[in-house]
Parts: structure tokens; C-alpha cells; sequence
């Protein structure tokens, strides 16, 4: 196969790109440039966007003997994933950046862009595996390594994209052994540190940043009762389940700590409660994908896991797929069908905005994004973004 | 096979000038020194100076030798810039559009300090016209301005800038003028002299010397303030000299030059030959840079294809073996949108599918029928990649 391997600079995608070799493809290595005015050196745990990161996987081409290229995707990145980025926050929601870049620019714009070159497939570094199943249909499995499982943040891809997608890593038990590969093979960025936080906010400080793109606008914090009891700055600068930061003059009745039930962007209010009224017991969301074949009973109740970060553990539930006959102001408005989940246990933290994945076993089945949340405490009260 | 189509970027150092190099750096002895060694030095450092200022029209005291053309640039701007303060204010750059980043970035890091620089536009064809900047210069107190600032030849779009009729029009409202002719070297038959020019920048390695040796002919009329403070070994430069790089200078210019008239007529046939073929085989390509053929240099061949972007294109000729370059500079490995094409009024989408092929005395007819075979087809290939932009 003729395979673009995505090179970012560091350890995963070097090695990712080495194995394709190794298996006899035709490949070539590209970073993307993504920022328009990238920094020139790597700074803590952002490993993606820098000239040294950019230097660094050019130097990794180098040694398997590669041609390296950079692909401008910074327009794309900047109107795709962080103009998107604010407009979600904006909005009461908290989105998830990366998984916004795998949909719209790994393996959307790029891996259009390869495909109108010729090449078969994109190379990443991603820790998930590809499978079919007994009539050849693909499938998207976790990886090996349990503890870098990645499958989550590749749950938007549709059956298209992973046709063409290439994970070499999804088999390697674990990250140590990669490294290792890594220094056996000679390339300079094996013991380079992991990449952490969102790589488009230079100190990591993603309230500072938002205060900085959003500006400040102060507003009201209420507890359930509609009682003020504190103030804010702006209510894009929390997230449902927030703890910290809360800056709350008057204390709870009970004594006990709050969180972030709801945040009201319309109203620019953010509602706290006690921990309880934190649990949900449905979510449910309109823009969603199949990652491969779609199942076929889905509008029955089906058996499932699902998860809702990318570092949670999957909860088991039952899923359906649901036609949206009557609309409230918390359905997304283009939707037509909608993935209704319940979970066998409520869950804690849920954010609108937020992707739910859902799983069986290792195969992701697909995923959604939450538009929705049906509180566990009170079955009338809607927990999440209000107008 | 590989072919080598950016001649522009760089140049294949000449065999006559790498044994000249390799000689000179046998050498022992620092020209500044005072004993037997340093003198030798300095016989064939002077006399690389005398051999450069003979193949340009100028004296070998107005020939510093620098570390290549973006030094000689940053020294001939920043450097008046800030002797021609010494009398009174003249806080005003005249800068064309379009011109290298070196000189662009020198005049904005001034007018960081307090400059005012003056924009001289360019026409389509990136022409700078005696008066559109006798209109800039009308406009503003002549006193007033520090200098001004022209390319020779486009290093993008190889435009020759009419430099005697613009050298005429600085030098009627006295304002000295610095001529960037990084790119014109080789192309243009390069008199110092002949016109009133307070200095000139030129680099060895885009005529088959070494990378790194470069020189800054300085008017005796005029004086610089140095950007590198030391030991004031030359006019406006500290640093030990560069004996052997000078050597090699002074052996490639003598080629150029020698080989002049023959090595032109020969790229201009074949820059017609893939100018012609790329118009009758390649719909939705445009020429950029001068028409008329007269006023474009003689290696240069510059095309905007229609719905690609220049990156996919240059991906799918290096996959060919075929180098070439989009033309404009490069940030971390990714083109920018070529400002010298902004700058002759094409849009962003239309400047991102911008290619250059530069060529050389060694690329032959056979190698531009090859890039020819190919090059419709990869056109349409990267007109189904597209354009990469946020709309």
C-alpha cells in the first residue's frame, strides 16, 4: 500500500511510521502544521504544534528514510477545532478538541487530501485496533495496551474513514514497549515526554484562555432553589461537575461541598448543587456516527458500555435509537433520530458536549455527542444546558 | 532520475570553484595578522576583493565581504538606516512590495524603532515603475527619508526592475539607494557603477559558490553604521575574513561572468520550451512575473495552477524525482502565501497554487520534456486534493 504516515514529532506516530515501513508499504511522512504562528520550542506536556515538534518528526523521516513533508492545515484547524472550541463553550457545552481535529482534520481534510494523492491510507500513532469481522465489514477495536487505549477519541470515524486508516500500535500490550522499539530503532524522540493537554493553549490555563477569546462577562451563581450564591466571571469557564474554583460566599445548608449541575449561557447563570444531584441516569445526543457497520437492531433496546471520556471506565447500559418526534430546546435541531442511553448505574459528571462512545466488549459500536442529560435525583429536573 | 529545477533556492557549486575553495582553505594565517602567514592571507583575500570588484563595475574599496546576501541586506538597510540619522531625523524607509523577506524584515524590525516605511507597489506583472516610485518619493519630504530599497530581479517571479531608470529617479531627490541583487546575479549583467547606487548585495551560492560567503558593495559616497560590532576588520563589517570563501566567490563570479552571454541565450530557449509547453498542455495554468520575455530573468518560470495548492503539486513532482519549489518563503516547512503575488493583486487561493521552476546551466532539454510528460497529469491529481482553507 502507498501510506501517508501523520508524524507529529513524537514517539507513537515515529514508531507507527517505522512499522509501515517495516511491513514493506510505500511511505511517506507529514507533519501538520496547525497553528499559524507556531512556538519554537516544546513547552511542558503540548508535544504537537511546535517548530521542535516539527523538526523532531522530520528527523524521525530522516532515519527510516522517508520523504517528509509539512501540510499547512491551519486554516482548517483554526475554523474546524478552535473556533469550535469557544462556540462550544460558548454555548454551556464542553467539547473534546482532539476528537474534533481525528474528525475534521486527521481523517477528514488530510485523509482527503492523501486519498486525491494516491495513497491507500493514513498512518497514526493512535492506540486502537482494526478488525473485520466474518463478512469483511471493518471494526474498530480498544487496543492492547489498555492504559493507552486511544479507541475512544477515534469513536467518531465513520466505515469510510477506517477503510482507509492504518494503526500499526493497536497490538503492543504497552507504551514501555514502544519506547523501547523506539531506541532499538534509533530515533531520537524515544524517550521524548507524552502529550497531555489541549495543544492550540500554550500553559494549559483553559479558563485563562477562554476568559481571553470570550471575554469576561460576569453573572450569577445560583443553587437549585434560585438562590444567589455567588458570582462568576463568565459561564463558560466551568463545566458540569466542577468543583474547584467555585468561589461560593455562602456556604451549603449542610456544610458539604458543590458542584456544577448546569450552566445556563442565555441567562449567563451557573447553577451549583451537593454531589447527589450530579448523577444522571439518560443522555442522549443527535449528531452521532456509526464506527462501521451500523447495527441493525438498533432501534430496539440494545446491550452496551458506554463511555464518556477518554479516560473513564466504560459503564454498562442499554442504547437505543430513537426518531426525535418532540423537540425541546435541548435537542440539536438538525437531528432526526437521536441515541438514547441509559446506563445500569447514574453517572456522575456529565457535560452536553461531551462524546459518548459506545461499546461492546473491545468494538466500538459508535458514538454520539451529548446533547442531553436526565437527572438520576429528580426525574423532572433536565440537568444541563438551559436558555 | 532526479532533476533539479530550483536553481533559485540554490546552485550546484561549479568543480573550478570547489578546487579554488579547497586550495584557499589550505591556508594558514588570519589577514588581520601582521606576520608572513597573515600577509599571505591577505594577498589572496585583497586579491579576491580586487577580482569582485573588477566583475562589478566597482572599487575594491567598496567591496565588504559579508556571510551571504541576508547580511549584506540587514547591513545596507539597518546599517544607512542608522548612519543617515548622524545629521538629522529621517525616520522614512522607501520599500517596495515584494521584495525578499531579508530586506522586508529588516525595514519592519526599524520601524519597530521609530521608522515609517513607504510602500512602492508593484504593477501585475511585479514591475516596480520609475514612477510609481517617483510618486512615493513626490509625496514625502526627501530629507526626510533615510533610504530606499529595490530588487533587482524577482526571486519569486523573476521580474527585472528597470534599476538604472529607478537608481536615476532616488538619486534626483538624493536619497541612496540599496539594490538587492541576490537574485540577479547571473541574470543580469551587473555594472556598479553605471548607475548612482549607494550599495548593492549580492551571494555566492546562486552562482555556484559556496553557501555562506556573500558581499555588500558599498558606495565610497556613502558610510554604514555595522550590525556586528568587533574588531572592524572591513567597511561596515568586524569578523575575521573568510579567506577562502572569498576566493571562491571571486572564482564563481569570474565563471558567471565569463560564460555570461552564452549561459543566458541558453536558459532563456529553455525556459521558452517549458513556458510554451506548459500553456499548450496544462489548462488553468498562468504565467506569472513579466511577459514580456525581455524583462524576466532567463531561469525563471513561475505558474499559478488553478484549484491545486502548490504544496500537493511540489509532494507529487519530488515523488517523480523533479525539485521544485512554490516560490515563496518558507515558515517551519510550510509556504506561505506568496506576498509578491498579493502584492501584483492575485488573491490567497489563487497565490497557493503558485510554482517555480528555476533553471540552470546544467538542466537540459531532455529533463523539461520529462517534467512536461508528466505534468498535466499530476495537475489534475492535485486539482482533486484541492485547495486547503478554512472556507
Amino acid at each position: 500500500m502507498r501510506i501517508l504516515a501523520a508524524m507529529s514529532g513524537g514517539v507513537d506516530s515515529a514508531v507507527a511510521a517505522a512499522r509501515a515501513v517495516e511491513a514493506g508499504h510505500e511511505v511517506v511522512g507529514v507533519h501538520l502544521a496547525l497553528s499559524r504562528m507556531p512556538g519554537t520550542l516544546r513547552t511542558g506536556s503540548r508535544g504537537c504544534c511546535t517548530i521542535e515538534d516539527s523538526m523532531d518528526a522530520q528527523r524521525a523521516a530522516t532515519t527510516l528514510g522517508i520523504p517528509f513533508y509539512v501540510w499547512d492545515f491551519s486554516d482548517r484547524f483554526k475554523a474546524d477545532v478552535v473556533d469550535d472550541f469557544i462556540a462550544e463553550y460558548e454555548a454551556g457545552r464542553t467539547p473534546n478538541p482532539c476528537m474534533r481535529c481525528n474528525e475534521k482534520i486527521k481523517f477528514e481534510a488530510l485523509l482527503n487530501k492523501a486519498i486525491a494523492l494516491g495513497f491507500d491510507a493514513v498512518c497514526t500513532g493512535h492506540y486502537a485496533q482494526l478488525r473485520r469481522d466474518e463478512a469483511g465489514n471493518i471494526e474498530l477495536h480498544r487496543a492492547s495496551a489498555e492504559a493507552k487505549d486511544q479507541s475512544y477519541v477515534l469513536g467518531v470515524l465513520t466505515r469510510d474513514q477506517l477503510e482507509h486508516c492504518y494503526f500499526p500500535l493497536g497490538d503492543t500490550p504497552s507504551k514501555a514497549l514502544i519506547r523501547e522499539e523506539a531506541e532499538r530503532r534509533g530515533l531520537g524522540v524515544a524517550q521524548k515526554p507524552d502529550s497531555h493537554d489541549i495543544c492550540f493553549i500554550p500553559d494549559g490555563d483553559t479558563r485563562g484562555w477562554l476568559a481571553e477569546k470570550v471575554g469576561v462577562r460576569p453573572g450569577e451563581v445560583l443553587d437549585q432553589d434560585g438562590n444567589v450564591v455567588g458570582r462568576h466571571e463568565g459561564a463558560h469557564g466551568y463545566t458540569i461537575g466542577q468543583r474547584k474554583g467555585l468561589h461560593l460566599g455562602v456556604p451549603a445548608d449542610d456544610g458539604k461541598p458543590r458542584f456544577v449541575l448546569s450552566i445556563r449561557p442565555v441567562a449567563n447563570t451557573v447553577i451549583v448543587g451537593p454531589k447527589e444531584a450530579l448523577a444522571v441516569r439518560e443522555i442522549a445526543g443527535g449528531r452521532m456516527s456509526w464506527a462501521g457497520e451500523p447495527l441493525s437492531h438498533a432501534e430496539s433496546l440494545f446491550a452496551c458500555e458506554v463511555q464518556i471520556r477518554a479516560h473513564a471506565d466504560p459503564v454498562a447500559a442499554t442504547a437505543q435509537l430513537v426518531p426525535v418526534t418532540e423537540r425541546t430546546e435541548q435537542h440539536r435541531a438538525e437531528a432526526e433520530f437521536e441515541f438514547v442511553v441509559t446506563p445500569d448505574e447514574p453517572l456522575l459528571g456529565v457535560a452536553p458536549g461531551q462524546t459518548a462512545v459506545l461499546y461492546q466488549g473491545t468494538r466500538v459500536l459508535g458514538q454520539f455527542t451529548i446533547d442531553r442529560t436526565v437527572s438520576a435525583v429528580s426525574p423532572s429536573a433536565v440537568a444541563g444546558v438551559n436558555a | 532520475m532526479a532533476i533539479y529545477f530550483d536553481h533559485a533556492a540554490t546552485t550546484p557549486l561549479a568543480p573550478e570553484v570547489q578546487e579554488a575553495f579547497v586550495a584557499a582553505l589550505a591556508t594558514v594565517g588570519n589577514p588581520s595578522s601582521i606576520h608572513s602567514h597573515g600577509q599571505a592571507s591577505r594577498a589572496l583575500l585583497e586579491d579576491a576583493r580586487e577580482r569582485v570588484a573588477r566583475e562589478l563595475g566597482a572599487d575594491s574599496a567598496e567591496v565588504t565581504f559579508t556571510s551571504g546576501g541576508t547580511e549584506s541586506i540587514n547591513t545596507a538597510i539597518k546599517g544607512l538606516y542608522w548612519e543617515r540619522q548622524s545629521d538629522r531625523r529621517r525616520n522614512k524607509i522607501v520599500v517596495a512590495e515584494g521584495e525578499h523577506h531579508a530586506t522586508i524584515a529588516a525595514a519592519e524590525w526599524l520601524e519597530k524603532q521609530g521608522a515609517e516605511i513607504l510602500w512602492v507597489p508593484l504593477d501585475e506583472y511585479g514591475r516596480i515603475t520609475p514612477d510609481a516610485l517617483r510618486q512615493v518619493l513626490e509625496n514625502v519630504d526627501a530629507d526626510e527619508v533615510a533610504l530606499a530599497s529595490v530588487i533587482w530581479v524577482n526571486n519569486e517571479i523573476g521580474t527585472v526592475q528597470p534599476i538604472a531608470a529607478l537608481a536615476d529617479v532616488a538619486d534626483e531627490f538624493g536619497i541612496p539607494l540599496h539594490v538587492d541583487a541576490v537574485s540577479a546575479l547571473g541574470y543580469v549583467q551587473i555594472n556598479f557603477s553605471a548607475q548612482p547606487l549607494a550599495a548593492l548585495s549580492i551571494s555566492a551560492h546562486k552562482i555556484g559558490g559556496p553557501v555562506g560567503v556573500g558581499a555588500l558593495i558599498l558606495s565610497r559616497n556613502y558610510e554604514v553604521e555595522s550590525i556586528l560590532h568587533g574588531g572592524d576588520q572591513q567597511r561596515g563589517r568586524s569578523g575575521t575574513m573568510d579567506v577562502a570563501g572569498a576566493v571562491a566567490f571571486a572564482s564563481a563570479l569570474e565563471l558567471s561572468n565569463a560564460g555570461f552571454e552564452e549561459r543566458n541565450e541558453y536558459l532563456r530557449a529553455l525556459r521558452d520550451r517549458l513556458i510554451d509547453g506548459v500553456q499548450q498542455s496544462v489548462p488553468g495554468a498562468v504565467l506569472r512575473g513579466a511577459h514580456p520575455t525581455s524583462e524576466r530573468a532567463s531561469g525563471n518560470v513561475h505558474f499559478t495552477f488553478e484549484g491545486c495548492q502548490g504544496d500537493s503539486l511540489l509532494y507529487l513532482l519530488d515523488s517523480k524525482g523533479i525539485s521544485v519549489s512554490t516560490g515563496s518563503a518558507c515558515h517551519a516547512g510550510v509556504s506561505e502565501v506568496s506576498h509578491v503575488l498579493l502584492a501584483t493583486g492575485l488573491d490567497e487561493r489563487t497565490a497557493l497554487g503558485a510554482l517555480r521552476f528555476s533553471l540552470g546551466k546544467n538542466n537540459t532539454e531532455a529533463e523539461i520534456d520529462e517534467l512536461l510528460a508528466v505534468l498535466p497529469e499530476l495537475v489534475e491529481i492535485a486539482r482533486r486534493a484541492g485547495v486547503q482553507s478554512a472556507s
